[in-house]
C-alpha cells in the first residue's frame, strides 16, 4: 500500500518539492489519474529506500506550476502528462507542446476517462461480470 | 566564427536497436546541447491494462519489454500481491530471483555486445551474443520460452525447478563464466576500446542523483543504489554485495555490468542452493483495492509500478515508469560537451531500451 503520502496544494506544492530536495531527496516519478471533475497527481521522491509521496487534487483546466526547476529530471514526465491529460504546465523548462510521446493525428489526452479508446466494451463487460459475481 | 547547427541523432541509426531521436545543437564537432524526441513506438499500453482484467494483466505488463520481460510481470505480481494481502509461498520467491538474475545476465550480454558494436569491435559482440545464447538456452528449458518466458502469476509461478533442471543450470552458468573469463578481459582492458570509453560521457555523482539516474548509470557514478538490498522477493536472505564504481564514465559503466555478471550467476547459485521445498503458488480469490508503487531492480535499473485497484477486475490505474525514461536527463548531461563521435558509444551506455520507456 502507498504509505508516507502527504496532501498538499498546488500554491503549497513548489515549496514542499524544494524542502523535500534539501533533505536529500531524489525524484523518482510523477503518477496522474483522472477522477472525472479533476485530475489526481502524485509525486513520488526516495531516499535510501524510502518513499514520500505528495498528492494534490487539481481541477479540471486548471494549469499546474512545473517542478522541472527545482528537478529537471521532472521535465519529462510533466511532458507526458501534459500530452496524455492534457494538464497544462506553466514555466516547463522545455515544452514539446503536446508532442513528446504522442504523434500528430493521436487522439488529444487518451488517458482522461471520457476517452473511451480501444478495449471500453470488454471493460463494461467484465466489470458488469465482477459486480455479478460480489452480488452472488 | 563558430556556427551552430543541429543534427538529428536517430530515429534509425546503425546504433540504435530502438528508435529515438537525439536532436544535437553541435559547435563544430562539440555539442553544446541535447534534446531527446520519443513516440515513435508508443503503444497505449497503460490505458489497455485499463480494459483488461487484472490477470490478464500479467501478460501485458511481461510484454511491455521483450528484453527483461520476466521483470515487469514479477513487478507487477509483486504489486497486485502487496494489494490483495497475498502472501506468495517461499519456493515460488526463490525461483522468481532464479528467473530473474538470468534475464539481468542475458540483459547485460546483450548491451555490452551493443557496445563492442558500437565502437566497432564486431568479433567481441558476436562472442557475447554467442555466449548469451547460453543464457536463452536455460530460459528455455526451464520456462518453454526463450524471450516471453510466461511463468510469473499472481500468487507464485506456474513452473518448477525440478533437481536435474538445477543441476543444468549450474553447469550452464559454469561454462558461461568459463566463455566469459576469455572475453571480458578484451572488454576490460583492451588499450582501443579503453580509448573508446575511458573518460566518456561523464556523469558525477551529485549529478547523477540530481538527475535521477538510476541502475547501472547511477552505480558507476558512485551512487550505491540497488533495489534489491530492499530484500523483496527471496533477495533478503541471500548474499547479496552492491557493486559501484566512481568514475561515472563510459568505461565506468561498462565494468558495473561486468561485474553485475558475476554477482548475478553468483546469486542464482545462491537461490537454486537455498531454495525451500513447497508449492509453488498460492490461490489467490478477488480483486485489488487501493494503491501502490511497486519498485524493483531490473537490469536497468528501478523499475516503478503505480498500480490503483477499485474492487473491481478492472485497474483503476496502471502507470509504468521504466529505467530508461530515468536516465535520459542523465543522458542529456552527458552528451553536453563531447564529440559527435562519441555520441553512438554514450547512448548505448545508458543501455536505453525504448519500447519499454514508451509503453
Amino acid at each position: 500500500m502507498l504509505d508516507n503520502v502527504t496532501e498538499t496544494t498546488a500554491e503549497a506544492l513548489p515549496a514542499r518539492v524544494w524542502q523535500t530536495r534539501q533533505e536529500g531527496y531524489r525524484f523518482v516519478t510523477m503518477t496522474c489519474t483522472d477522477l472525472g471533475d479533476s485530475h489526481d497527481i502524485l509525486y513520488h521522491f526516495d531516499r535510501n529506500y524510502s518513499l514520500r509521496h505528495f498528492r494534490l487534487r487539481l481541477p479540471r483546466g486548471e494549469c499546474l506550476a512545473s517542478i522541472s526547476s527545482i528537478f529537471f529530471a521532472a521535465i519529462l514526465v510533466e511532458n507526458e502528462i501534459k500530452d496524455l491529460f492534457g494538464i497544462e504546465f506553466s514555466g516547463l523548462a522545455i515544452d514539446y507542446k503536446g508532442r513528446f510521446i504522442l504523434s500528430d493525428g493521436a487522439p488529444l489526452a487518451p488517458l482522461n476517462k471520457s476517452h473511451a479508446g480501444i478495449g471500453m466494451e470488454i471493460r463494461n463487460l467484465t466489470q458488469a461480470a465482477s459486480k455479478k459475481e460480489a452480488r452472488s | 566564427m563558430i556556427r551552430r547547427n543541429t543534427i538529428p541523432f536517430g530515429p534509425q541509426h546503425p546504433v540504435l536497436p530502438e528508435p529515438i531521436q537525439l536532436r544535437l545543437v553541435m559547435e563544430d564537432e562539440k555539442i553544446v546541447e541535447a534534446l531527446p524526441s520519443i513516440g515513435y513506438v508508443h503503444r497505449g499500453l497503460e490505458k489497455i491494462a485499463e480494459k483488461k482484467d487484472y490477470v490478464q494483466d500479467v501478460y501485458l505488463a511481461e510484454r511491455i519489454c521483450g528484453i527483461c520481460s520476466f521483470m515487469h510481470s514479477q513487478n507487477y505480481c509483486q504489486g497486485i500481491e502487496s494489494l490483495m494481502n497475498v502472501a506468495v509461498p517461499d519456493r515460488a520467491r526463490f525461483l522468481r530471483v532464479v528467473w530473474a538474475e538470468i534475464h539481468r545476465i542475458h540483459s547485460h550480454l546483450l548491451i555490452l555486445g551493443l557496445l563492442a558494436d558500437a565502437f566497432g569491435f564486431e568479433n567481441l559482440f558476436m562472442r557475447l551474443w554467442q555466449i548469451r545464447e547460453l543464457v536463452l538456452d536455460i530460459m528455455e528449458k526451464t520456462t518453454g520460452g526463450r524471450v516471453i518466458l510466461g511463468v510469473c502469476t499472481i500468487g507464485g509461478v506456474k513452473r518448477d525447478i525440478t533437481p536435474e533442471t538445477s543441476d543444468y543450470i549450474l553447469r550452464q552458468l559454469d561454462e558461461i563464466e568459463r566463455q566469459l573469463s576469455a572475453v571480458l578481459p578484451s572488454l576490460t582492458h583492451d588499450y582501443s576500446v579503453k580509448q573508446r570509453l575511458v573518460g566518456i560521457g561523464v556523469l558525477p555523482k551529485d549529478k547523477a542523483y540530481e538527475l535521477g539516474a538510476v541502475g547501472p548509470v547511477a552505480r558507476a557514478s558512485g551512487v550505491a543504489m540497488d533495489l534489491r538490498e530492499s530484500g523483496y522477493a527471496a533477495y533478503g536472505e541471500l548474499n547479496f554485495a552492491m557493486v559501484t564504481e566512481s568514475a561515472g564514465d563510459c568505461y565506468a559503466r561498462t565494468l558495473v555490468r561486468v561485474r553485475e555478471l558475476a554477482t548475478s550467476a553468483d546469486l542464482t547459485r545462491q537461490a537454486l542452493a537455498k531454495m525451500p521445498s513447497g508449492p509453488i503458488t498460492t490461490p489467490v480469490k478477488g480483486s485489488p483495492t487501493g494503491e501502490v508503487l511497486a519498485r524493483i531492480e531490473q537490469p536497468r535499473g528501478e523499475l516503478n509500478f503505480y498500480i490503483k485497484g477499485n474492487g473491481s477486475r478492472n485497474l483503476e490505474r496502471f502507470r509504468v515508469r521504466t529505467p530508461t525514461f530515468a536516465n535520459l536527463p542523465p543522458l542529456l548531461h552527458m552528451l553536453t560537451g563531447c564529440q559527435l563521435a562519441d555520441v553512438p558509444v554514450i547512448a548505448i551506455c545508458i543501455d536505453p531500451c525504448i519500447s519499454c520507456t514508451e509503453r
